[in-house]
């Protein structure tokens, strides 16, 4: 037995070296809310590693201790049952643990489904990050761009993704600013990000979604706020605007490059009516106000409709 | 012409071709080697039309076999496929079917049959009864199960394979973006072996409730049966739900309907809500009677009583109401809001605790106890740290705000494999080993069973462990490819090498059984393993009514009682048993199920209709018919016993 | 085959105790299968997309005389079990006779009630609510139709076969299938109806 924990551990730093020097992505944030998830599980594998450890060395004790070959021929084993005491321990050590995970499992949820931790202060800025079959699309009402498959945001200022899926269910994650959240057809999530530092950083969906799903990923610069006006205006200058057929046409099944609009496809294919969590949580009511600016004259029909043609 | 187009692969590759040759080859082969040996009369008698556990138990135990190198070989094309970066052994399209049938095939058609083999074979062994409640329902279920994974595996051959993902999330499943007959297939299949496995559900929890030998109350069932109760309870109450969830997906694609789809109101979150209300529950009808094996396995193997008896049972019985209260986690990040997934957080987290007790119950039952190293004893040895890890991995994964990172991961792969191969296969392997000899006279060779075992172990670590890493650096589950830039290459490199050793290991399984049915010894008695429950206390082989006196209970270990405490088993006089007669309506059954299936696939509904109405007719036959079954006069049973080895 | 006089006749051999047993069984998977089905109508009841809206749709009368039929169904297979405690068999049958009627009768209104749907352009394929609606009344009248053959077929043997262990187990067994059948109507009534109707 001894042999397979040395050949376990042989394993595991052989993986290390494999992996070589870089960091992994989700252990390499660069936001509040990626921040809070890796702390979070780095502290899980803490605690689950030391339970592990434990376990490892009772039973790697037992085992060498009560070998039939190191036993004499007439030993016989007690006939033991539960002991009260033994069992309590069992049960109240991984209550305590559950308990302090819960507590902060609790405590991190809050966190990442509101705004990012130090950015509660500023207004948000709002992107409608929707998929089609395999592209992402990013509107930026406030700023009447849209762009295909790459997204730039400014540092140091919370973004609020309004999430929304013209097809199969896929999930929008960028690793390194923070976790996933579903993009439906039939309603609107809402994820809270920010970036800290100036970067380029990957971005995907994260859930299978058909055939062209390995490549539905897009590319996420964050740059400062000054930088990032300039680029508005760039765009203002030189892209064109979105029409309805055009966009129709962008949202026909396949792979394309990035592209850039000025204009958003909201104005005549708006996001669906639901806001799932709103009418639950009070933690999202600030969402609910800014949600209701951008939709209040649209009917259900017509989001309906534009959902249908899109197949 | 045009209606044979349908039946056409939309997406054929060689190696579908070769498939459809391979078949078409074992196919003639069965039929001209059952014809020339004269051996359709003894298949029908013996086999098809059988209504004892033991033999239906064997023919899952084939079943759940022949299915996990089925299941088996789609792993190690997606391993294969994954080696390399920008691979093109397969193109997106064959990599989407081949995780979607890896993961259907592995756990609905290997998995559960597995279970449902040793559930047959040994419950109404350890509760000394003499067959289980309904044995013709039980044939029934069989064939169900049977004709489900069929019609499911032809769909590779026949109209296309489903490519949705085993979890067939709506609306990439509707007919919109899945337009191949694959999805039906899934549909259709799962409903059929899901009503087999219904009624093996009701069937055994009849049996444990109302069977068991005198003197054998609750709190003296052996371990095993008691896990096999509490997984079949949750059956009851689980597969319900997937009847439903899978007849809504079904009339989604066939009739036009909306429930899941993205217009008219329909609800994509419906399907993956009811689908985890099945899913979830399922995984512990998995794991629970796995817990039931390594039960028996280490207290026989430790030479010691199973600790803590009533909190093993307490614990099962916990695992089992929790498991219905957990299945949010299974998409924490479809937006439902903090307070939601941190109950559901909790409640996950909260099923450690139990199944943290049973650890150190098995733990504390080898303390003082004189362990021998047999194969089935070393996968459980090695079922405790591995099992450890991937249910540590599990609380990780309960943590909301961080499964934020880990879902649709590998991350998250590597931790239900983690769970799975330890918990369910090692336990599947152990049980196959250590029952082996009860049913079939001979002992499995203990050396090829090492080698097996180490290749399993060590190629389970190298092809899974890397998976937690390439999930936290970001690498995505079903990606049929990946680019060199990410720099997953050489961990999803050493995870092939990994896959490659445990198909050598599996292939070892086949050889072992070919080797020990050449070489083994027959002489080897009842009880080989010097084992403690009551189905050790039978014949080897055990003669068709198992018992010829019902024995008579004293404690959870009865059989070690009357080894070492001089507890007398089996008291009285022989009497005549009654034993049920076979019937092949189970068979033909199955078969019609098949038909219409099929027919439904393919929206065919005349044969569709006329097989529906054959299973009604079917139905209504069996309650006209009245059959008392027979009796097995003492003299047959003096006979029997005497042959087999002397009276018990 | 060993019969036990102390117990009820349907209960009198040790297979009989098991079907009644494994019936009570299956009973609770299939109170598992109406949950669902409620479950699915609940969240989908709202969403009607362009089609009509519960309260648009739903009629009291045929609904009413549904309620009063299978009810009285009910009571009638009541009497028909305790007819056949009593060993009388002509008694037993006429019950049971009256019972399958009423399904009968059930059925038929509810084929009306269907085609009304249909005609008030409330069809399966319509919306998520109707699709819904009509797979949770239509699993409840297949069970009602496929208890309709088992009952016939039942009292055809009791007929020929007189009151024994094995009928009587049989047609203890499926009184407690029609007793369900009803308590899953009470559901669909209050829960269904009515609510939608408010």
């Amino acid at each position: 037995m001894i042999k397979k924990w040395t050949f376990l551990t042989s394993v595991m730093a052989l993986l290390l070296i494999l992996t070589g020097c870089e960091p992994l992505l989700v252990l390499d944030p660069k936001g509040p809310q990626a921040e809070r998830q890796a702390s979070d599980i780095m502290l899980s594998i803490g605690i689950m590693a030391v339970i592990v450890i434990v376990v490892m060395v009772m039973l790697g004790y037992i085992l060498i201790k009560y070998r039939a070959s190191k036993q004499s021929e007439d030993y016989e084993p007690p006939h033991l049952e539960g002991n009260k005491w033994v069992e309590a321990i069992c049960v109240g050590i991984p209550v305590l643990i559950v308990a302090y995970l819960s507590f902060v499992s609790v405590q991190s949820n809050y966190i990442v489904e509101s705004a990012p931790e130090g950015y509660e202060e500023q207004e948000p800025l709002v992107i409608y990050a929707s998929s089609s079959n395999w592209k992402w699309h990013f509107s930026y009402p406030e700023q009447g761009v849209e762009t295909v498959n790459y997204l730039y945001i400014p540092t140091d200022r919370p973004i609020e993704f309004k999430l929304y899926s013209y097809g199969p269910i896929t999930s929008f994650w960028i690793p390194q600013l923070g976790g996933q959240k579903y993009a439906m057809s039939d309603m609107v999530t809402t994820l809270h990000l920010a970036a800290d530092s100036p970067g380029e950083f990957m971005g995907r969906n994260a859930n299978f979604s058909g055939k062209g799903f390995a490549e539905n990923t897009f590319n996420v610069t964050a740059m400062s706020q000054d930088d990032f006006d300039e680029w508005v205006d760039e765009v203002h200058e030189t892209a064109e605007p979105l029409t309805e057929s055009e966009f129709q046409q962008l949202l026909e099944p396949g792979h394309l490059g990035q592209m850039t609009f000025t204009g958003t496809h909201l104005e005549f294919s708006p996001a669906p009516e639901h806001n799932h969590g709103t009418n639950t949580d009070s933690d999202t009511n600030a969402e609910s106000e800014d949600h209701s600016s951008h939709h209040e004259h649209h009917s259900t029909d017509e989001s309906e409709h534009t959902d249908h043609s899109g197949h | 012409m045009e209606f044979f187009e349908r039946f056409a692969i939309p997406h054929p590759s060689p190696a579908i071709y070769a498939s459809m040759v391979a078949i078409a080859v074992v196919s003639i082969g069965i039929v001209v080697g059952l014809t020339y040996f004269k051996k359709w009369g003894y298949l029908w008698r013996e086999w098809l039309t059988t209504v004892d556990h033991k033999k239906i138990g064997i023919m899952y135990l084939i079943s759940a076999l022949l299915m996990l190198f089925r299941g088996g070989a789609d792993a190690i094309m997606m391993r294969a496929q994954l080696a390399t970066p920008d691979a093109k052994l397969l193109d997106a399209q064959h990599y989407n079917e081949i995780f979607t049938t890896h993961g259907v095939v592995m756990i609905m058609f290997m998995a559960m049959p597995f279970i449902f083999a040793f559930m047959n074979l040994i419950v109404p062994l350890q509760i000394g009864a003499r067959d289980v409640a309904f044995p013709r329902l039980n044939a029934l279920s069989f064939w169900l199960f049977f004709v489900g994974a069929m019609l499911f595996n032809i769909s590779f051959v026949i109209g296309g394979s489903p490519d949705a993902g085993w979890t067939s999330y709506f609306p990439l499943a509707g007919n919109d973006f899945s337009e191949s007959v694959g999805t039906n297939y899934y549909m259709l299949a799962l409903q059929i072996s899901g009503i087999g496995s219904l009624m093996t559900g009701i069937n055994m929890c009849t049996t444990i409730l109302k069977m068991r030998a005198p003197g054998m109350t609750l709190m003296k069932m052996p371990m095993f049966t008691w896990s096999a109760f509490i997984a079949n309870i949750i059956i009851v109450f689980a597969f319900p739900v997937l009847t439903i969830a899978l007849l809504m997906g079904t009339t989604d694609r066939l009739f036009g309907t909306h429930f899941f789809a993205t217009t008219n109101g329909g609800m994509d979150m419906l399907w993956a809500n009811f689908f985890w209300i099945w899913g979830h529950p399922e995984v512990y009808i998995l794991i629970l009677p796995a817990f039931g094996i390594y039960s028996e396995i280490i207290s026989t193997f430790s030479r010691r009583n199973l600790y803590g008896y009533k909190s093993m049972v307490a614990s099962m019985v916990l695992i089992s109401l929790l498991s219905f209260l957990v299945w949010t986690h299974h998409f924490f990040t479809m937006g439902q809001g903090a307070l939601t997934n941190s109950i559901f957080s909790i409640t996950t987290m909260a099923i450690a605790v139990p199944t943290g007790v049973k650890i150190f119950n098995w733990l504390f039952t080898m303390w003082k106890g004189k362990i021998r190293f047999t194969v089935p004893m070393l996968y459980s040895v090695a079922f405790i740290p591995l099992f450890t890890i991937g249910g540590v991995t599990g609380v990780m994964l309960a943590m909301s705000a961080a499964d934020y990172q880990y879902h649709n991961t590998m991350f998250l792969v590597a931790h239900f494999h983690n769970t799975i191969i330890p918990g369910v296969v090692f336990a599947m392997l152990a049980g196959l080993t250590y029952y082996w000899p009860k049913f079939f006279g001979f002992m499995l060779n203990e050396k090829i069973g090492k080698s097996t075992f180490w290749l399993l172990t060590v190629g389970f670590v190298l092809a899974f462990f890397p998976m937690y890493i390439t999930g936290l650096d970001g690498q995505a589950r079903r990606m049929y490819t990946y680019s060199e830039a990410t720099g997953f290459g050489p961990l999803n490199m050493v995870s092939f090498v990994g896959a490659a050793l445990m198909a050598i290991g599996f292939v070892t399984i086949v050889y072992n059984v070919y080797y020990s049915y050449k070489n083994s010894p027959r002489n080897i008695g009842s009880d080989p393993w010097d084992a403690r429950s009551l189905e050790w206390a039978t014949h080897t082989p055990v003669p068709e009514y198992n018992f010829a006196r019902i024995p008579q209970i004293s404690s959870s270990e009865t059989f070690w009682d009357s080894k070492k405490n001089g507890h007398q088993l089996f008291k009285g006089e022989l009497k005549e048993i009654h034993m049920p007669n076979n019937s092949g309506v189970p068979f033909i059954m199955g078969v019609i199920f098949f038909i219409a299936g099929f027919s439904f696939v393919f929206a065919l509904w005349v044969p569709a209709v006329i097989a529906l109405i054959g299973i009604l007719v079917c139905l209504a036959l069996r309650s006209f018919e009245q059959d008392h079954g027979r009796h097995i006069s003492v003299e047959e049973i003096k006979e029997t016993e005497a042959k087999i080895g002397g009276a018990k | 085959m060993k019969i036990d006089q102390s117990q009820p006749l349907e209960y009198s051999t040790d297979q009989n105790q098991l079907n009644i047993l494994g019936f009570w069984i299956f009973l609770g998977a299939e109170i598992m299968l109406f949950a669902t089905l409620f479950t699915a109508y609940f969240t989908l009841q709202g969403r009607t997309g362009s089609g009509p809206t519960p309260g648009e749709i739903f009629e009291i009368t045929p609904v009413l005389i549904e309620t009063i039929v299978l009810l009285t169904s009910s009571f009638t297979i009541g009497l028909g079990v305790h007819a056949m405690r009593l060993g009388r068999k002509n008694a037993m049958l006429t019950f049971f006779g009256i019972t399958l009627l009423l399904g009968l009768v059930f059925l038929g209104v509810e084929i009306f009630e269907f085609t009304h749907y249909y005609h008030v352009g409330a069809t399966y394929q319509t919306s998520a609510f109707t699709a819904a609606l009509l797979t949770t009344l239509g699993t409840h009248g297949a069970h009602v139709t496929l208890g309709l053959f088992w009952g016939l077929f039942i009292m055809i043997q009791v007929k020929k076969r007189g009151i024994n262990p094995a009928t009587a187990n049989k047609s203890f067994i499926f009184s407690l299938y029609w007793h369900f059948l009803d308590v899953v109507w009470i559901f669909i009534f209050s829960f269904i109806y009515l609510k939608g109707m408010m």
